[in-house]
This record gives structure tokens, sequence and C-alpha cells, in this order.
């Protein structure tokens, strides 16, 4: 890797400026084309693609990561000053004044993203050949994952705000498709609902954003907002800074729209891994990122950031303690580590290569975690009660070996990936400086101490300990198309930490989209030395609690916080009681108000013009006699006015 | 001294006995005869007026109003005749098929 | 003045002449009028219009109209009301109204409106100029029918084609409506007389009994034993309304009879004299 910490340029000046692409990189549309038709073939091919689909599903990512690395090579091959390329696909919008050319553009922060999606991604695609090789819906499921990564590709490589958002509906809907997957499941399409309306919300947060971005800068491409938001008042940075923070909240699940992630886990197990912890669930952090230019004209909305990344680690750490469903602790896990990298992100230049670098390394180790999950589930007859595993580390070793590494990584063990990569965050916090500075740095401190707790308790509940089967349960260890890919994401989970922070290597590579950190401290600080210490005294605490006695099959009940945690944090009862309650009420008014209102105001016409013809054609009495006497009444009357008129 | 407006008040009463007879009888002949009554009593204020106007349009009109009148109850008469002929009755509210 | 007709008054003589004139048709007339709104039988009415139509013609006569006074005769007395006593008797005239009224409170607004008129009426008579008759004139008198055919020519014309038109086509729509059409071929002749003959009474019928005392064609016919033969009467008398049949005393009561069907003349009538007719 070329250049040192101080060959930085002028942070964004790269945001900014972007040369063409050439040579392979041009044909960077291929990233998105292979996706797209193995979708196509999939989808569109029907159940005479069933028993090769799944071919063609994994091939598709495979073919894309190949020309990933290609185009990542071809990347390095170029001075730092001269890594962002774009390319036009088409002209998307032509309309006088709103142009919209749609393009692609490849810069490092780009090409980080891309390799991560296509990589985990193809191992995710082989695990679940395996995985699902039970389900006769498997082609339809490689048809939707493939989309997704098309939609996901989409997302990180458009050069415009309205060619990411594109991507980040398409993600919405993938994720919405593989969560209700099997639709059978009432639980499963509810939660598919739920996920979709939960991220709708933060996407009208980011499609009031684009419109403001269009309003006043007249463009929505990075270059052009970017070129412009120097001249932007305050008041429209700020609100664009939090209009995007709102739509990350969504896509990545931060408070307060976190409530729709634990019920993501209906899904099948490897869309649990791709797409809620290693790639969609980025997105919201890739979204910050990129806009960097943006937040760091904006210190509120900065700091906005940071607070939602700390009390979201918080959150979702607590929520994590409490569950007994292996896959909804990982997930809150996720939600916590995401916390952690949005807390990065909002600390500005000297975060983003933090938030970067854990995203990646939290890319492998997490779905590390959620294959290893899968794959007991897989071998204990999809029971997910870890009140009913145990004991499962000498019947699935390779699952237990893998999952071990990854859940050493996560919790920030040296010299596994999440040492290398958690610490700085909390660094940069404390370096904040201020008392958000000291409060978002204890946060963060407190998250890494709950994560040791949580994921012991999950290791020591799940491979230690009794074995509390059911009767019918035999484990034994995954076919090997599943412990493969496994065994290679541990090595990432092993290796990737290290190799992006040590020798700044992240850094320099990025820092030229992102800006580098002011001040740079070594790998072991006081505070990464305070962390270590909090990790080993939660992991302690839960040795104590769950590796020395021995596991209840039932949940007992617990004190207020588990009973809280249980209930995701009274996440959805407030969601209830704010939104849902009243949009009913709000419902049943108008309803009310329509029959009674509306429909009574019609019907009453209606009978008024009833009633009074009723009555009226009761003068229609069919006798001669009372048709001449209205007429001689009513030349009286005649008469009578003529006279009136007269006199 | 009888002058044109003696003839005008006699008009008026015997136009007004005519009007009331149409509304009170119920034998269709009847409420004819009381139909020519009211053409009659317009005819003499016709023929009044004409005299007090020294003109003999007013009596030229009355001649015409004659005309009609006769015209009138000849084809009068033969609708009755012919429904009398249908259904037996000569009786004015039995023809109430145009009830409610 | 001089010079004028014979039946035009002059002087003051002529003025109470007229008034009294007036004064005694005004009564008559308005009294005819109101009985004949009163009347029940309907040729009573008929007769009682014949009153008022030739008072009017007299009014006419006074107002210089004498051409009008003598169509308003010979036309309208005498053609227009004798078409409806020809009517009457082709309809009917066993139909008498009888006195409950149908319609509710008919005849209180009735009364009501007729009322009504006749104020309002006077108010416009009252408020009108009518102004003192013009003075006399040869139109009014000798010259009316040349004058009248002098306005009726020429200023009139088109009014006196329409009218023309008018009658012809007044007369056949009269032809039209009251056409009657033969559903059936019209019987021969021989037809005729061998129908008769089959149904047993190949004699006409009985003449009603006129006698010294009675003059009427009302009244039936004795059979050798005493009894009346309904036969004898024509059924549209016999059908008069409110009419107890006519008897001779010592005559037993006849019963209503059939309408021209074959049945036993004689023997003695069982049953009360039913009114016979519609009420």
């Amino acid at each position: 890797m070329t250049g040192s910490v101080h060959a930085a340029l002028v942070p964004h000046a790269a945001a900014i400026a972007s040369l063409h692409a050439t040579g392979i990189q041009d044909a960077a549309g291929l990233l998105l084309a292979f996706p797209l038709l193995g979708a196509a073939i999939l989808l569109l091919g029907g159940k005479r693609t069933n028993s090769w689909g799944h071919l063609v599903g994994v091939a598709m990512p495979v073919l894309a990561f190949a020309y990933g690395l290609a185009a990542f090579v071809q990347m390095l091959g170029y001075p730092a000053a001269q890594r962002s390329r774009e390319l036009i696909l088409y002209q998307f919008i032509n309309v006088g004044r709103f142009q919209i050319p749609m393009g692609l553009r490849l810069d490092q922060l780009s090409i980080c993203f891309v390799l991560l999606i296509t990589g985990v991604g193809s191992l995710i695609h082989i695990f679940a050949v395996g995985y699902m090789s039970h389900d006769p819906e498997r082609r339809r499921f490689f048809g939707y994952m493939n989309l997704f990564l098309a939609a996901m590709l989409l997302l990180v490589l458009a050069n415009n705000y309205l060619g990411l958002y594109a991507g980040w509906e398409g993600v919405g809907l993938a994720s919405y498709l593989l969560i209700g997957f099997w639709q059978y499941k009432p639980a499963a399409a509810v939660a598919a609902k739920k996920a979709f309306i939960a991220n709708r919300v933060g996407d009208a947060g980011l499609s009031l954003a684009i419109m403001l971005m269009f309003a006043q800068f007249g463009s929505v491409t990075f270059t052009g907002v970017f070129g412009a938001v120097h001249s932007a008042s305050h008041g429209i940075v700020l609100a664009i800074g939090l209009l995007l923070l709102l739509g990350a909240c969504g896509k990545s699940a931060q408070v307060p729209l976190q409530s729709w992630l634990l019920d993501a886990m209906e899904g099948p197990t490897p869309v649990s891994a791709l797409i809620h912890a290693a790639t969609m669930v980025t997105a919201g952090v890739y979204l910050i990122v990129r806009s960097a230019p943006i937040f760091d004209l904006s210190p509120g909305a900065r700091l906005a950031v940071a607070i939602v990344g700390a009390v979201t680690l918080l959150w979702g750490a607590i929520i994590g303690c409490a569950k007994d469903d292996v896959k909804k602790a990982l997930a809150g896990s996720t939600m916590s580590q995401i916390g952690y990298m949005m807390l990065a992100a909002g600390l500005g230049p000297a975060g983003y290569v933090f938030a970067i670098a854990h995203l990646l390394a939290h890319g492998f180790f997490k779905a590390g975690l959620f294959l290893g999950a899968g794959s007991v589930k897989h071998e204990m007859n999809d029971e997910v009660d870890m009140r009913r595993f145990g004991g499962l580390a000498i019947a699935m070793p390779i699952t237990f070996v893998t999952f071990t590494l990854a859940y050493l990584a996560i919790i920030g063990v040296p010299p596994f990936s999440g040492f290398f990569t958690k610490d700085p965050i909390i660094d940069a916090a404390f370096a904040h400086g201020g008392t958000s500075g000291a409060l978002l740095g204890t946060a963060a401190l407190l998250g890494a101490g709950i994560t040791a707790f949580y994921m012991t308790r999950v290791m020591l509940m799940t491979f230690f300990g009794e074995r509390r089967w059911d009767e019918n349960v035999h484990p034994h260890e995954a076919p090997p198309i599943m412990t493969a890919p496994m065994i290679v994401l541990a090595i990432g989970s092993v290796g990737a930490g290290g190799f992006l922070i040590l020798a700044n290597r992240l850094l320099n590579f990025l820092g030229p989209v992102t800006g580098v950190p002011p001040v740079l401290r070594g790998i072991w600080t006081p505070v990464g030395g305070a962390s270590l210490g909090l990790v080993v005294v939660g992991a302690a605490i839960a040795w104590v609690l769950y590796g020395r006695r021995e596991v209840p099959v039932t949940a007992p009940a617990g004190n207020l916080v588990t009973v809280a945690a249980r209930k995701d944090l009274y996440g959805d009862a407030i969601n209830e009681g704010l939104l849902m309650r009243p949009g009913q009420w709000l419902t049943r008014l108008s309803v009310y108000f329509d029959n009674r209102g509306v429909d009574g105001l019609v019907n009453t016409v209606a009978a008024a013009f009833g009633g009074s013809s009723g009555r009226m054609r009761k003068v229609q009495t069919g006798f001669v006699r009372s048709y001449a006497l209205s007429m001689l009444v009513g030349a009286v009357l005649l008469v009578g006015t003529f006279l009136l008129v007269r006199l | 001294m009888v002058s044109p407006a003696h003839f005008i008040a006699l008009a008026v009463i015997l136009f007004v006995i005519g009007a009331v007879g149409v509304l009170v009888r119920r034998n269709a002949i009847v409420v004819f005869m009381c139909v020519e009554l009211m053409l009659n009593a317009c005819n003499l204020a016709f023929v009044a007026f004409a005299r007090m106007h020294g003109a003999l349009d007013g009596q030229v009109i009355a001649f015409f109003v004659m005309v009609v009148a006769a015209a009138e109850v000849v084809v009068g008469l033969a609708i009755l005749t012919a429904i009398f002929r249908a259904r037996r009755s000569a009786s004015v509210d039995d023809a109430n098929l145009m009830k409610y | 003045m001089t010079g004028t007709h014979p039946l035009i008054l002059a002087g003051s003589a002529a003025e109470t002449t007229r008034l009294v004139a007036y004064w005694i048709l005004a009564v008559m007339s308005v009294a005819a009028a109101v009985c004949m709104v009163l009347a029940r039988r309907a040729v009573h009415c008929a007769m009682l219009l014949a009153v008022v139509m030739l008072s009017l013609a007299c009014y006419y006569a006074m107002l210089g109209a004498p051409f009008l006074a003598f169509v308003q005769i010979i036309v309208y007395t005498g053609a227009v009301l004798m078409l409806f006593l020809f009517v009457l008797m082709i309809v009917g005239i066993s139909a008498a109204d009888s006195i409950i009224e149908t319609i509710r409170g008919q005849r209180m607004w009735a009364a009501l409106a007729g009322i009504a008129m006749l104020v309002l009426l006077s108010l416009v008579v009252g408020n009108a100029v009518i102004g003192p008759a013009a003075p006399n004139s040869a139109k009014f008198s000798n010259g009316n029918v040349t004058a009248l055919a002098n306005l009726i020519f020429t200023r009139y014309l088109y009014p006196f084609e329409i009218i023309s038109a008018l009658l012809i086509v007044a007369a056949i729509g009269a032809m039209v409506l009251a056409h009657r059409e033969r559903t059936t071929p019209k019987p021969t002749q021989r037809e005729l007389a061998a129908h008769r003959i089959a149904s047993g009474r190949p004699t006409p019928l009985p003449g009603p009994g006129t006698y010294a005392q009675h003059n009427g064609a009302d009244m039936p016919a004795l059979l050798p034993d005493g009894s009346q033969s309904e036969l004898s009467v024509s059924p549209v008398l016999s059908g008069r309304a409110g009419e107890t049949p006519r008897e001779l005393p010592g005559a037993t009561a006849v019963s209503p009879p059939p309408q021209q069907t074959a049945g036993s003349v004689a023997g003695p009538t069982s049953g009360g004299g039913q009114e016979a007719g519609e009420q």
C-alpha cells in the first residue's frame, strides 16, 4: 500500500473529484448484471430451474466477487489521489433542469463494500446450498438472495443518492421477501411486514433528505452535492444530516426504529447471516460514512449520530442478555455492534475509518456466528431455544471451533479481530472530549463488558454443560458444504481486524475518501486495557451464572431488567402505544365519521328526497276534480298576484 | 242606468258559479255544462267591453269563442261517449287511474 | 236618437226599462246558474242552463249585439245544448249524482276558492276603469252584421280561416271517437229472423200502457191477470234511479226487468220491489 498517514489530501477532495473509469473497471456494470441475471433466471424460470437453480444462485456471487477482485487490483495500481472512478450506465432522468445519470462510482469505500458483499455473500450462498437442501423452494430462495445482492451492490456503487435510494428500496424488498420466505408461517409473514414498515419510516427520512438536496443544490450526485454543500445554511445541512440519520436508523435497526431486527430472525439463517448481520444492516453506516462531507459541516447532526449509536449499543446488548433464542441473541448483538459503528461514524473523521474497519471485521465474525448458529439449528431439528442445547462442543467440533473463534473476535480478545477494531472506537469516543465524549466513551466501554457477558452466555449454554436435548435429536457435524464457508469465515474473524488496522492499512487506503483521525494512538492504550478488563469481568460473571450452575430448561422468572429485556426493552410496547393505538383510533374515528357523518348525510339527503316525494305524491289523487280544484286555486293566486302588481 | 260595469259584475258571478260547479259535480256531462256556463260568462264580458269601447272587436271574439265552444263540446261529448261505452260509468271520479 | 232600430230603446224610459230588464234577467240567470250547480238530475241542469243562455241572449241584444243574440239562441242554445241532451240520453240518465262527497275537503276548498275568486275578480273589476257605454251607432244596431262581417273578413281573417279548419277537425274527430267498430259481421236479415224465431219470442214486445189518466211511456202495460208486464217499459226508462216503478192501484209490484232476455213473462213476481238502476 502506498502513502503514509500524512499523505492525506484535503479531506474529501477525492470525494468530490472523480475520474472516468477505464479498463476492467469500465465494465463495473457487470457487478450488477451478474446477480440480476441470476435472479431473473431463477425467478422467471420457475420450477423448471429447480434442479440446477442453486448452482446458478451460487455462481453469480462468485463471478461478481471475481470481478470485484479484479477491479480492486486495478485500483491498487492507481495512485491514491486517482482511485475514485466513475462511469455512467445510462441517463436515468432527463427532464429539463432535472438530470440524473445512473452511474457507478468505484472508489476505495465502495470497493471495500463490494468485496465484503460479494465475498461473504458467496460463502453464505454456498452454505445455503446445504442448509436449504431439504427445502423445496430452494430455487426461489436463491433468486431472492441474488436479487438482494444486486440491490445491495447498487446501493454501494451508485454515484448519486437516487441510485443509492433505488438500491436501498431494493434491499428492503429483498429483506421482506426473505424474512417472509416461509410464507405459510404467520409469524414470518408478520415479521416481514414489520421489517418493511419500520424500514419505510426510515426510507421516508432518506427520500426527504434527497428531496432537500435537490431543492437546495440542484443535484443528487455525490460530486454535485458534496461540492455545493458548503454554500448551504446550517439549518439545511443539519436537516439533511438528521434525515439521513433517520434513514440509516431504519435500515440499520438503530433506536428508535430497532424493533424489527429481532423479529427478522424468522427468516432462514443464511438470510439472517447475510442480510441482517453482514450487509444490509450496515447500509446505514455506509450512508453516514459516504455522506461525510455533509456531516462534517454539521456538528449537531454528528452528535445525534453518535448518541444514537451509543444508545443502541447498550440497548442491543441488554436485550441480547436475556434472549434464549440463539438467533435473537445474536440479533441483539448485531444491533449493538452496529451501534458501535454508528458511534464511530458520529465522531467524524476521527471515527469513519474505524467504523468501516469494524464493519468489515463484523461482517466476518457475525456471519460466522450466524452460520454456526444455523448449523446448530440444522442439526437440532430446527430448535433454537438455547435451553435445549448444551454439550454440543463434542457433537459438532468444527462448528464449535469456528464459533469459538468468532466469539473471541466479537468480544475483543487480542489478537482476534474485534480487539483491533473495537478499541479504537472506544478510544476515539473518549478522545472526543467534553462531557459528551466521556458519556459516549463510558457507554461504549460498558457495552464491551455486556457484550462479553452475553456472548459467553451463548457459548456456555450452547456448547458446554449438560446435554439438554429433546429425545429424537441426534446432532452430528454439519456436511462439508456447510462447514467449509464457516471455516473460511473463521479465518477472517481471526485475521481481518489485525490485517486492517495494523500498519494503518485501511487508514491509508480509505483516508482519501473519509479523512483521517487527527491523532492516532497505538494499539495498547489505557482505554484498551480498561475495555479488556471489563471483557474479562463480563465473561467471568457469565461463567459464574451459566457455566458453574445448571441451566434450567424452562426459563426462570427473572428480575426487572431481565423481564424488560425479554420484551425487547418494551420497544414493541412503545411502538404500539405511540403509533399503533392512535393510528387505530384514528382509523376507527374516521370510519365512524364516514359511516355516521358522511354516509349519514348522504343517506339523510336521499331519505329526505324519498320521504318528501312519498308525501308529495299523495297530491296525485287521480281525481279530475282535485286537479280542477288546484287549477282554480292557482288561477286565484294568479289573479291575486296580478292585483298586487297592478294596485 | 245600466252601465257595462253591471254586465261585467254579472259575468264575474256567473263565471265563479260555473267554476265551483266544475269542482263539485260528479256527472261528466254536468261538468261540461258548467264549463259552458263559464264560457258564456266570458262571452258576456267580451260583448260588454265591446260596447264600452265602441268597437266590434269584442263581439268578433265572442263569436269566435262560441264557435270554438261548439267544436269543443262536440269533441268532448264524443270522448265522453267513448268512455261511457268502455266503462259504463259517466262519473268523473271513476277515471282515477292516474292515482299515485 | 232617431232612426234607431226598434229593438234599441232610447231615452230615460228606455233606461228604466233597461234597468228593470237587467235586474230581472240577472236574478233569473244567477238563480238558474246556482240551481244548475245544485240540481241532482242532469236533465234539470240542462234545462236550467238553457235558461241562462237565453237570458244571455237578451243581454246581448241589450248591449247592441243583435247578431250575437240570435247566434246565441240558434247555435248555442239550440244546437250545443241539444247536443248535450242527446248525449245525456245516450249515456243514460239513470245515474243521479249522490249528495255525498267522496273527496275529503273538496266542497270546503271549492267554496273557499270560489269565494276567493269572486272577491279577487270583483276587486279587479272594481279597479278597472269601466267607462260608460259608447254612444249608439249603426254598428250596434242596424249595421251590426255588416260591421261584423267587415271585421271578420279583413282584420280577423286568419283566425276565421283557422277556426273553420278547427270545426272540420272537430267534426271528423267526433266521428272517429264515436265510431263503433264491428267485431262481428253485421247480421243479415235472415240471421236476425232466424234468431228471433229461435229465441222463443217471435212477436214484438208489448208497448207501454197508456190510459186516459196517464200519458207516459214509462207506464207499464197490464197483463190479463192484472199484473204489470216488465217487457212493456223500455229499460232505459225503468232504470231511472230513485224511481219506484209506477203502479196502478191494485197492481202487484214489478221486479226489475231482465235485459232483453227470453224469460217468462207471466206469473206473479216475488220479492219486494227493488230500487232499479244504479245509485
